[in-house]
């Protein structure tokens, strides 16, 4: 944890490459359905991220889905009712995000564990229900249609970005998210991200060498739930559409997969669970409505055979062979 | 004022009374030991004084200002910090990063640091400490292990390390040679003395082990069934006919 960040090997940009390189040629290569589904791949990755940091102080909430749509609410009402220009309303309701957060945080942080699981549940269930039963703004279960499209100056501008355009808006996406995951991994890398695992590992240790639990875990719940206001901003802006039903437990359960099956003890476990989840989830298209079967069965095994989730498979294989050949092998 | 004071401090669970009435009081660079026999309630008097629990009456005052009922977090910002009976580490981190992290009170550790300012020069400074407070205990050759991977003595070890690392006035440390052998426990008597002698930093310590009591503190309270039964030198304290009633009477219900 202590090693600058820039000590990168070969090992690591050789990949990194490849999927930048990917990623930058996506729009020449795959059709514009597939690359909707991109970018709806990348606003996920910024959502297990951010879910992933919230798991590193132990606390697994069921709400952060809630905080997705709290985010993509509060764009939508901003840019439709209010007018409010994207490069304003995004950070507003990155801040609308961190605001109900907090307002969720404080009475969590006096629960731990199971209650607090529960109890987070409650409270996004709280939130969701408000939805749907005020009209005013939130537009009951229909929510909240016609969000303006996102667009950088007027058609016409030398400067003029619009962003209803498949491809800018997947660029647009692809700026945030690596944005959003060097932000995320600096924090990991960094002394307050140490303290988060710490206080997972003990939190009476924590506090009695000054470290101050209940606040700590009050602001990882705001970091966390300013990425994902984050991602639902995106998310409303791109479908231009958002209601309650988006928003719903199963939602939630796929983010819980995603993690669970990448693991999240490092920073790349989540993001290998998202991907490689996404590409089970795009293959088993024709399974219809035996897919949630698949998921619960995929989620049952990891638990069971593989809970450190894949980013464990790497120094499983190395105790493998260092097992088989004797420790000079591999060091 | 005094340096470290505890008045009329009394505790309850329901209708058990764990602490009644217990005054103490320490002097700055002094090694004060707690000792009693099993259930005197030492555990819970030291867990009221760290800030675990809140006291049920009665306050704890280190250097004038009231300590009691503040939260272990705070308590050790104003530089009274304790160690516990388990030992208490962080396993997936090598022993280096388990004190540096314990270098909180000292360091930056706001999120604006951690995006924009990676490893800046205070972090340095924190990290140039942490090895000294190693050295210091004797940790060199295992700096770079989990913690998870240590001796349970030189894990204890750790527990002292990561307090000192916090930069504390007044060190409390919770029965330091409990499960050790021997050999450990002559090193845990060596750092304590070291840490006072060296350092000047205050001790006060809870423990069952008598010889170690004997040997390293300047001064004994002896609680029992909660409440202070005798304090004074060791070798009064060897000699006084109630503590020498209450150890024996324990040891008679042991055999």
């Amino acid at each position: 944890m202590l090693k600058s960040s820039s000590g990168f090997s070969i090992q690591f940009w050789l990949p990194v490459s490849a999927i930048f390189v990917f990623l930058g040629m996506a729009p020449q290569i795959v059709s514009a359905y597939r690359l909707e589904l991109l970018t709806i791949f990348l606003i996920n990755v910024i959502l297990a991220q951010s879910y992933r940091l919230m798991t590193t102080t132990g606390d697994w909430t069921l709400c952060h889905y809630i905080l997705m749509g709290v985010g993509a609410y509060a764009t939508g009402i901003l840019a439709k009712k209010f007018g409010i220009p994207f490069y304003m309303a995004m950070p507003l309701a990155a801040m609308i995000t961190v605001g109900v957060s907090f307002l969720f945080a404080v009475p969590l942080s006096r629960t731990i564990g199971f209650a607090f699981f529960i109890a987070s549940f409650a409270l996004g269930e709280f939130v969701r229900h408000v939805w749907l039963k005020f009209h005013n703004p939130f537009g009951g279960a229909r929510g909240v249609n016609g969000i303006p499209k996102l667009e950088i100056g007027q058609s016409g501008d030398w400067y003029f970005i619009d962003f209803w355009e498949p491809t800018n808006f997947y660029f647009f996406t692809l700026i945030f998210t690596v944005v959003v995951l060097v932000i995320l991994y600096r924090i990991d890398r960094s002394r307050i991200g140490n303290a988060w695992k710490a206080i997972y590992a003990d939190s009476e240790l924590c506090e009695s060498i000054g470290i101050n639990v209940a606040r700590a875990r009050i602001m990882v719940f705001c970091v966390a739930g300013f990425f994902a206001g984050i991602a639902g901003s995106l998310m409303a802006y791109l479908i231009g559409s958002i209601d309650p039903h988006n928003f719903e437990m199963v939602e939630m359960v796929y983010l819980i997969i995603w993690v669970v099956v990448g693991g999240v003890k490092t920073f790349w476990g989540a993001l290998i669970g998202v991907i490689s989840m996404s590409l089970v989830f795009e293959l088993t298209r024709p399974l219809e409505e035996w897919r949630p079967l698949l998921f619960g069965v995929i989620l049952i095994v990891f638990l069971v055979y593989m809970p450190g989730g894949l980013e464990t498979i790497i120094p499983r294989f190395k105790s493998f062979f260092v097992d088989l050949f004797g420790k000079k092998e591999i060091s | 004022m005094s340096f470290f004071s505890v008045k009329k401090l009394s505790k309850s669970f329901g209708g058990l009374q764990a602490n009644h009435m217990i005054d103490l009081e320490v002097e700055k660079g002094e090694i004060r030991g707690v000792i009693g026999p099993n259930g005197a309630g030492k555990t819970t008097f030291f867990n009221v004084v760290s800030g675990f629990y809140a006291p049920s009456s009665g306050t704890v005052e280190f250097k004038g200002q009231v300590i009691s009922g503040l939260s272990s977090s705070k308590i050790a910002k104003m530089g009274v910090v304790r160690t516990f009976q388990r030992p208490a580490l962080f396993p997936d981190f090598t022993v280096l990063e388990n004190v540096v992290v314990a270098r909180h009170l000292n360091a930056d550790a706001s999120l604006m640091n951690a995006i924009f300012r990676h490893n800046n020069k205070a972090e340095a400074g924190n990290l140039k400490r942490a090895k000294e407070i190693i050295d210091f205990l004797g940790l060199e050759q295992e700096q770079d292990n989990l913690a998870a991977n240590l001796s349970h003595g030189h894990q204890r070890v750790l527990g002292v390390a990561m307090a000192l690392a916090t930069e504390p006035e007044l060190l409390m440390l919770d029965e330091p040679v409990a499960g050790m052998n021997s050999g450990e426990k002559a090193i845990m008597v060596d750092h304590v003395k070291k840490i006072r002698d060296d350092w000047g930093i205050t001790i006060l310590l809870v423990e069952h082990d008598m010889k170690t009591v004997m040997n390293l503190c300047d001064k004994i309270t002896v609680l029992d069934f909660g409440e202070k039964l005798a304090e004074g030198l060791p070798e009064e304290i060897i000699h006084n006919k109630k503590v020498i009633e209450a150890y024996l009477g324990a040891d008679e219900i042991v055999a």
